[in-house]
């Protein structure tokens, strides 16, 4: 800037506005940083406490590791959850994340009615979670679910704890695809049109042409697309607690986490245990992700 | 930033080209498909206009028996005006402060050079991907801590309030919306921030009278989305709130679920009911809603 003119008003306000953008970064520094990072900071110290959510702070007891063993070899439920998150991540990443962009690819080849097809792929997207799970119920029920109905059979898929993983990973893939689609496509949109000409007059067809050339220029895209599929898969929570609160078959860290700290038991320091381990599986994929968001952020 | 999102109207506008074997394929697949994933929707749509006695006789597959009596029966045993005066109050307020105070950071990381740019810009985007269940207990402690007058919350904490969910879930979005309109206010012409500066406008003046009017487009998207994500919160507003006439829609409709065990056609009814706000932001404000989700990963 080459300003030459120092009048003396602005003399006056330059105080103000020095002190004008500090408070506008620090309130919301404050804010995130006060009810985000350091409740998690906290919720790591939990985790190596007695503490039972009883009586004041100064009474906690610290006992090294043992919450983290106790975990991993006595708690019966810890296992099948972890088992229950790897299948959600799975299923998620097996079948409807390449099912997404599968759709987003077809979507991207100018066709009739591609509007119709991307509002109907992208409607379950508004949906809460725990609407998901009620609208579901209408096809699940046992005895008035549509599916009983259709194949004349007697299945409890929600509440049978052999199958209802599988019929809650169905009903939150229904929600994740259109979520999968519309990134993805927005990602087509924006590949430059000479890219695919050139290549299709080297005489590649489709195929050739999205593996070689569109997939590894959406590579950002398909990275996003990724660390948001194990996040999601990390974090699910709302459906399984919406249908049984996440017992029976439907164990997951997220429910178990919830229901040790609020619910009767509230072993705080054993359910602060379960959530440092979902914080550190989480945060190896928000990095990922911070690597490819933030690139070319000027440092 | 040129947002890169599907242009709906001018896909519309297309022309039309030979139907080859291929094209009749990739049509029956993708009518296929979109009519499975509009299915449960229809199908909950379908049985909430209808009588349960009805059902009952016939089997829910059949056709007949249509009635508006589930939604009036839904609404008023679901307590849907309470939980949407509720929801409402959630959402507008926890929108708009999270706007405010994403818009100022964003200002301040596009604006100004800090040594600490980088790391509040990483702070901020990673807080958003956080799993709220690993906060619970240290946001719980921290909320029955902090004292409330009674005419702000009956509890007298900012537990069982509605403002300690509020509070949260600005916590939590603030991130995600600083990092979008930090991209976009980047992309602003400098010139007139230096034009500002002779003119003697205060930094206030230029974040409030300059730079927010020019952000228009992404704030509308990101207002649009936020209202989505807010309305349809439900693990703080389950965790927080204790009394059920504080519950939002969302959390509510757990509740309902006791209430309408058997009635299928009523528990149908109920759910296009809470569904209806999202509906409506879906279809009429379309273009925002797939700009805000797209606007976080797709940068050029």
């Amino acid at each position: 800037m080459t300003s030459q003119t120092t009048t003396a008003s602005r003399q006056q306000t330059s105080a103000m506005d020095k002190a004008t953008p500090v408070l506008m970064g620090l309130i919301p520094t404050l804010v995130v940083v006060g009810l985000i990072w350091i409740p998690a900071l906290f919720t790591v110290i939990l985790s190596f406490t007695s503490w039972d959510g009883v009586g004041a702070l100064s009474g906690i007891e610290f006992i090294g590791g043992r919450n983290y063993v106790e975990a991993t070899t006595v708690y019966p439920t810890f296992w099948p959850a972890i088992g229950h998150n790897v299948l959600w991540l799975v299923g998620l990443f097996v079948v409807f994340t390449p099912l997404g962009m599968f759709l987003a690819v077809l979507l991207d080849k100018e066709i009739r009615g591609s509007r119709f097809y991307q509002t109907s792929f992208y409607l379950p997207v508004v949906l809460s979670a725990a609407l998901i799970g009620f609208i579901w119920q209408l096809m699940y029920s046992r005895d008035q679910g549509l599916l009983n109905m259709l194949f004349g059979t007697q299945i409890d898929w929600y509440g049978d704890p052999n199958i209802n993983i599988w019929a809650a990973i169905v009903a939150t893939g229904w929600r994740h695809t259109g979520y999968v689609m519309l990134l993805y496509l927005a990602g087509l949109k924006g590949i430059d049109p000479a890219l695919r000409e050139a290549a299709q007059m080297d005489g590649a067809n489709q195929f050739k042409t999205y593996v070689r050339i569109i997939f590894p220029v959406m590579r950002p895209i398909n990275i996003i697309v990724m660390t948001i599929t194990f996040i999601e898969g990390l974090r699910a929570f709302d459906l399984p607690w919406v249908i049984n609160r996440g017992r029976n078959g439907l164990e997951l860290i997220s429910t178990l986490v919830t229901s040790n700290v609020a619910g009767e038991a509230s072993r705080i320091g054993f359910g602060s245990a379960l959530a440092t381990l979902m914080l550190i599986l989480s945060s190896i994929f928000i990095i990922f992700q911070l690597r490819v968001v933030m690139k070319g952020e000027d440092r | 930033m040129s947002t890169t999102t599907p242009d709906f109207a001018e896909l519309g506008k297309l022309k039309k080209r030979p139907l080859t074997p291929g094209r009749v394929v990739l049509q029956v697949f993708l009518l296929g498909m979109a009519l499975i994933w509009l299915f449960p929707m229809l199908w909950a749509l379908f049985n909430s206009f209808r009588d349960y006695g009805f059902t009952l006789e016939h089997g829910y597959i059949s056709f007949g028996g249509f009635t508006f009596d589930n939604y009036l029966n839904a609404w008023e045993r679901g307590g849907f005006t309470t939980s949407f005066l509720n929801s409402a109050f959630i959402t507008i307020l926890a929108v708009g402060l999270t706007l405010l105070l994403s818009s100022s950071a964003a200002f301040v990381l596009a604006r100004f050079s800090f040594k600490f740019n980088f790391a509040m810009l990483a702070i901020f985007v990673s807080a958003n991907l956080l799993p709220p269940q690993a906060l619970l207990v240290p946001i719980y402690r921290i909320f029955r801590a902090i004292p409330l007058p009674y005419w702000m919350s009956d509890s007298g904490s900012l537990l069982n309030s509605q403002l300690g969910v509020v509070i949260i879930n600005m916590a939590f979005q603030t991130g995600f919306c600083t990092f979008v309109l930090s991209n976009y206010m980047k992309t602003l012409p400098k010139a007139i921030y230096e034009s500002a500066s002779l003119d003697g406008a205060s930094v206030w003046y230029q974040f409030w009278g300059i730079t927010l009017p020019l952000c228009r487009p992404p704030l509308a998207a990101l207002a649009t989305l936020q209202v989505a994500w807010i309305y349809n919160e439900f693990f703080w507003a389950t965790v927080l709130l204790q009394s059920g006439d504080k519950f939002p829609v969302t959390s509510s409709l757990n509740n309902l679920k006791g209430t309408f065990f058997t009635d299928y056609n009523l528990l149908s009814a109920g759910s296009i009911i809470a569904a209806l706000p999202v509906l409506i932001v879906f279809f009429v404000l379309q273009k925002q809603f797939v700009a805000g989700l797209t606007l976080g990963s797709v940068k050029d």
